[in-house]
């Protein structure tokens, strides 16, 4: 015997079962890993995860984009391979299986099954064979009378539910059907064309004009996913498709432009709906075509669908006034104007270089702080996002607050800051004067700054403190004048803490407690004192002249300046006006596998449910005529459900007895039914 | 002769029963489109027609099931009576406050999954009958007071405001109550078609559970608040895609559970042949098929849930696959239990490694509906811990 070729061994075992399922599991597996680690980040980011060496090796197995790397790409195929030869191999029994009635079962085979009965009956052949016929027709069998002269019997074949084997196909086939419609709308060509050096994968962040012709993909008929932002009022004929380390333009037939992109929000102010209208032109449209879309309501064209994704800002207009905090760069009160997304150099302090806006937005719905309910929103009104970067480089983000928050009763503007993106921010609680501006606050800091006017503060309290004393008057007066001084510098330098730490360092342990809270208690007084002068009421002499609201202000700013060297800008940017332009994002897609894909879902549904609901069950019956009449051996199976089928046979059973009988009446539906 | 060990309870109704039943949802279906019929939309008439035609099949043959949807009918639509237009009455009224408002029947539901798990285990164990029907009335009651929950839930959204108002099964809060709802109505079907009741504490256990989460998750963490949908969520392939995928949870959990008690009953009948577990669980053979029979109906609802769920998204995200953690993780479900079928169907493997599979399975399962959400993140934005 020669073994078989090595094709058909292939083939066969293509189509085993341990194959078939190894790979079901292999592919459940496989696919765990692109869940666990976030696809289609920027490279950067994995790098920074991953350190140099384990980066490389993950890029080379294609980890980043899993799903489209050979390998997985691989069990997927193999996977559908197996499928097809499993399919083809089965199909010619299946298809038959779906028709054919089996006859050349004999008497013996039927005694041999689960299930059987066997009887006599008085009437003859004929009259019982045509009753029987007529039952299982009734029942909706299909049926064969097959007379065997040779062995003196006749044979009644019945069967229902072959569509049952239709299922199976079906369900195979659509695994196969469905994983072809994927991988037309796969990125897998593109792959492809990047491979064969037909298309160049952009890293850089270019304006649309000057991306490179390689890195291009002309209109055509492959698929693609792509997204781009439009500002309201700009139009756009492309779209930038993901891949790799950078992106790919994609070319459109049309323009889209967007005249409006709008937010609703709920009256708690989670937002409602995303919505953008815009307008088609396309030289094949006679007028352009205008529609609004929403999330969950896209935009059909031309086999192009066009998506509500996101939003962003799409270069608002601002005023800002910047405020100094700094003596370097003395005060100015020129607002300027200023658009989202510019950089411009900035002659703030020695070390500022440029002011980069990032974002503004309009609405900050955020917790209410001043309702015991945590769920209770809030809106907190517009906010900027910038940044202020230095001549080295490096740059903080700040987030500014247009309007005042309340926080336990009174009012602060609020300025976050933070050093990289992957912190939150720490928020510089500014009170605000009675204007209702950060005027007194910036007022209160300048003074601070002022040394010749701390100095002469320090001089005027040091001789109220000391006119009690008598001896040594003037050393005592020049050396409490000095340290209030210094007091305030440090407090500059540091806040609090460079206050303490200089308490720490300088005073001898056992004095360190009573010295130290003097020294505080000196400084806040010395701070109040520069408070009341920059108030600039005479009736208001001492802090126990200040009302209420006043040592508030006074504890509130003092708490600010403290946070001041934290927070590192030589300037506070406040927002006087805005003009609020918004982008969209959009998602464009071209799927023209789509209708493969839910052409094999719709058989995926059809064959599981035939598979499983729908028995297919066969019956025999053999009538063989005796001497006084008649026997009848029935059998029956079915290939599932084996104790439905207990009943099924027995209720048949009884059914097709009375029926042989003439006295089946099918209206009265006894035990019928499954 | 086959030996006969063991029947299935066909359990047909009276023929007049079933034409009374169907005229009754035919009736609903008619009231409801004539009422409302000005207002509803293509999609809405077709759910209508559908859940109509659902009902009649459902009930034709399974009078639990008939009292159950009646009873949760008349008493929601009593329910929506007595709120009239006012929402605070879930405060004041009486029977709203204590009985029908949506937090408490969900309470009442909570209460009785639990004391139903109960008094299946004390029937189980001590050989009570009466005990199990008593597990079998209560899990009754709590499946009638949980879709009342639901039901009324629904109007109760709808009173915040019109625009706030969704079918609640838009949440981890909501689907919580659906799963318990979903998973103890699969099982009460089987309980009646394979005449046993010994599985209930078992089921119940999971059910259990998932009542003990929603519950933290509501005092904990307020999640019973109803919340509007998120633009994302406005869809009505949410409608029908969240409760299919459902069914499949339900199902697949209700496989576990008896693969549990499949185990525990070899276990048994090789130490203590006489022990409770190895006498009054049901035979193995019928465990065995009803643990593929929970796993193919969880199958064929798994599959037209994520077919609806890629019909979704492509509507809402650009594209019906994205790879998506939900979407990966469900595929990963899908080929775990078609793995397990084949592993039946063609290698015939039967009995204790199919068992312990399926408890697998249930673990990757939870993974799918809860671990994605508290682990991965990804475009279904559908309820964080
Ligand atoms: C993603 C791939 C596949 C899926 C989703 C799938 C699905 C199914 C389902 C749902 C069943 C019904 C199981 C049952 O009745 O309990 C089935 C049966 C079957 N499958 Fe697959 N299958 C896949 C691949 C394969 C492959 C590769 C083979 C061949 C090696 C195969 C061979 C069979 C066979 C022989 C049956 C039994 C049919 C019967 O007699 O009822 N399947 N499949």
């Amino acid at each position: 015997m020669s073994r078989p070729s090595f094709a058909r061994r292939l083939f066969s075992f293509l189509s085993t079962m341990d194959l078939a399922i190894t790979l079901l599991l292999t592919l459940a597996i496989a696919s765990i890993i692109g869940t666990v680690l976030q696809q289609n980040q920027p490279y950067p980011d994995y790098l920074l995860k991953f350190g140099p060496f384990w980066f490389d090796v993950f890029e080379s197995l294609g980890l980043y984009d899993v799903y489209s790397a050979a390998w997985f790409l691989l069990i997927l195929v193999l996977l559908v391979v197996s499928t097809s030869v499993c399919v083809f191999r089965n199909a010619p029994t299946m298809v038959r299986e779906i028709w054919q009635l089996r006859t050349q079962v004999q008497a013996k085979s039927l005694r041999a099954m689960q299930h059987h009965e066997q009887w006599t009956q008085s009437s003859d052949v004929e009259t019982l064979t045509a009753q029987a016929q007529a039952y299982f027709t009734q029942q909706g069998f299909r049926n064969k009378v097959v007379a065997r002269p040779e062995a003196g019997e006749t044979l009644i074949s019945a069967m229902k539910g072959g569509m049952n084997r239709m299922g199976y196909l079906l369900t195979h086939l659509a695994i196969i059907v469905i994983c072809l419609g994927a991988l037309l709308d796969s990125n897998v060509p593109m792959k492809l064309a990047k491979w064969q050096g037909n298309l160049q994968v952009e890293t850089r962040d270019l304006s649309i004009s000057k991306v490179p012709q390689e890195s291009r993909l002309a209109v055509g008929n492959h698929a693609f996913r792509g997204s781009i932002s439009i500002p309201e009022g700009k139009s756009a004929s492309v779209a930038f498709i993901g891949l790799e380390d950078g992106y790919v333009m994609q070319e459109l037939p049309f323009k889209i432009a967007v005249k409006d992109f709008r937010i609703a929000h709920y009256a708690t102010g989670q937002p409602k709906s995303f919505e953008s209208d815009l307008v088609i032109t396309d030289p094949e449209l006679e007028s352009p075509l205008e529609q609004t879309i929403s999330v969950n309501h896209p935009l059909s064209y031309r086999g192009y669908t066009i998506y509500q994704a996101s939003f962003a800002d799409g270069g608002s207009l601002l005023t800002l006034k910047p405020w100094a905090l700094s003596q370097e760069i003395g005060p100015f009160d020129t607002a300027f104007n200023t658009k989202v997304f510019d950089k411009q150099a900035t002659a703030w302090g020695s070390n500022a270089a440029q002011l980069e806006i990032t974002n503004f937005r309009v609405f900050n719905i955020n917790p209410d702080p001043t309702d015991d309910e945590p769920g209770n929103m809030r809106n907190f009104g517009p906010t900027i996002n910038f940044k202020i970067r230095s001549k080295t480089g490096e740059a903080r983000e700040y987030e500014n607050y247009m309007l005042p928050v309340p926080r336990d009763g009174r009012d602060y503007f609020f300025s976050g800051v933070r050093e990289n993106p992957n912190e939150t921010f720490r928020y510089l609680y500014l009170p605000v004067d009675d204007n209702g501006s950060v005027a007194g606050w910036v007022a209160f800091v300048g003074a601070l700054q002022d040394t010749e006017l701390v100095d002469m503060i320090a001089a005027e309290m040091a001789t109220i403190t000391l006119s009690d004393v008598t001896t040594e008057k003037g050393i005592l007066q020049k050396n409490l004048h000095n340290s209030l001084a210094a007091l305030v510098e440090l407090f500059l330098r540091g806040g609090f803490s460079e206050v303490g730490r200089f308490i720490e360092a300088s005073l001898p342990e056992a004095d360190r407690e009573a010295l130290g809270a003097a020294y505080l208690a000196m400084l806040r007084e010395m701070l109040g004192r520069v408070y009341i002068h920059t108030l600039d009421q005479p009736a208001i002499q001492t802090i126990t002249d200040l009302n209420d609201e006043q040592v508030f202000f006074l504890q509130d700013a003092v708490t600010a300046v403290g946070a001041l060297p934290l927070y590192g800008a030589p300037v506070y940017l406040e927002l006087t006006d805005y003009t609020h332009i918004q982008a969209t994002g959009l998602q464009i897609a071209h799927m023209p596998g789509k209708p493969i894909v839910y052409l094999g879902c719709a058989m995926l549904i059809i064959g599981v449910f035939l598979l499983f609901y729908l028995p297919q069950r066969r019956f025999w019956l053999i009538l063989k005529p005796e001497q006084n009449g008649c026997n009848l051996l029935f059998a029956g199976m079915s290939n599932r459900n084996p104790y439905e089928f207990d009943s099924f046979f027995d209720q048949t059973y009884q059914q097709l007895k009375q029926a042989v009988e003439g006295n089946f009446d099918p209206e009265k539906r006894s035990e019928s039914m499954t | 002769m086959r030996e006969n060990t063991f029947t299935l309870q066909q359990g047909s109704s009276p023929l007049a029963v079933i034409w009374v039943w169907r005229g009754l949802m035919l009736a609903a279906a008619i009231l409801l489109l004539t009422l409302y019929g000005t207002v509803l939309d293509g999609y809405e008439i077709t759910i209508v027609v559908l859940a109509a035609v659902g009902l009649a099949f459902l009930g034709q043959n399974w009078r639990g099931f008939r009292w159950h949807a009646l009873i949760t009918a008349v008493l929601s639509l009593w329910a929506v009576k007595r709120y009239g237009s006012d929402l605070k009455l879930a405060d004041t009224d009486f029977l709203l406050n204590y009985l029908l408002s949506s937090q408490s029947a969900i309470m009442w539901m909570s209460a009785l999954f639990l004391m139903a798990m109960l008094a299946y285990f004390t029937g189980l164990f001590m050989r009570s009958e009466f005990s199990d029907k008593v597990g079998t009335g209560l899990t009754w009651t709590a499946v009638t007071m949980g879709m009342i929950g639901l039901m009324v839930r629904w109007r109760e959204s709808y009173l915040i405001s019109p625009d706030v108002g969704h079918i609640p099964v838009s949440n981890l809060y909501e689907v919580f109550i659906l799963f318990a709802v979903i998973t103890a109505l699969l099982y009460l079907f089987y309980e009646r078609r394979y005449q046993t009741r010994a599985l209930g504490g078992f089921v119940l256990l999971v059910i259990s559970m998932a009542v003990i989460f929603q519950l933290w998750y509501t005092f904990g963490r307020g999640a019973n608040e109803i919340q509007p949908l998120v633009p994302a969520l406005q869809s009505y392939w949410m409608k029908i895609h969240v409760p299919a995928n459902f069914v499949g949870y339900g199902a697949f959990s209700l496989a576990a559970m008896i693969g549990v008690a499949y185990l525990l009953k070899t276990w048994q009948t090789s130490s203590n042949p006489q022990g409770v577990l190895a006498t009054r669980l049901p035979l193995l053979p019928v465990m065995d098929d009803l643990m593929y029979k929970a796993i193919a109906l969880g199958f064929a609802f798994f599959t037209l849930a994520t077919i609806l769920g890629a019909l979704w998204a492509a509507e809402a995200w650009g594209g019906y696959w994205s790879w998506d953690p939900k979407e990966t993780w469900a595929l990963i479900v899908w080929l775990n239990y078609a793995a397990w079928l084949h592993m039946r169907m063609t290698k015939g493997w039967h009995g204790r490694p199919m068992a312990w599979w399926a408890i697998i399975g249930l673990f990757v399962t939870l993974f799918a509906f809860l671990g994605v959400n508290m682990f991965l993140s990804g475009l279904h934005s559908y309820g964080t811990l």
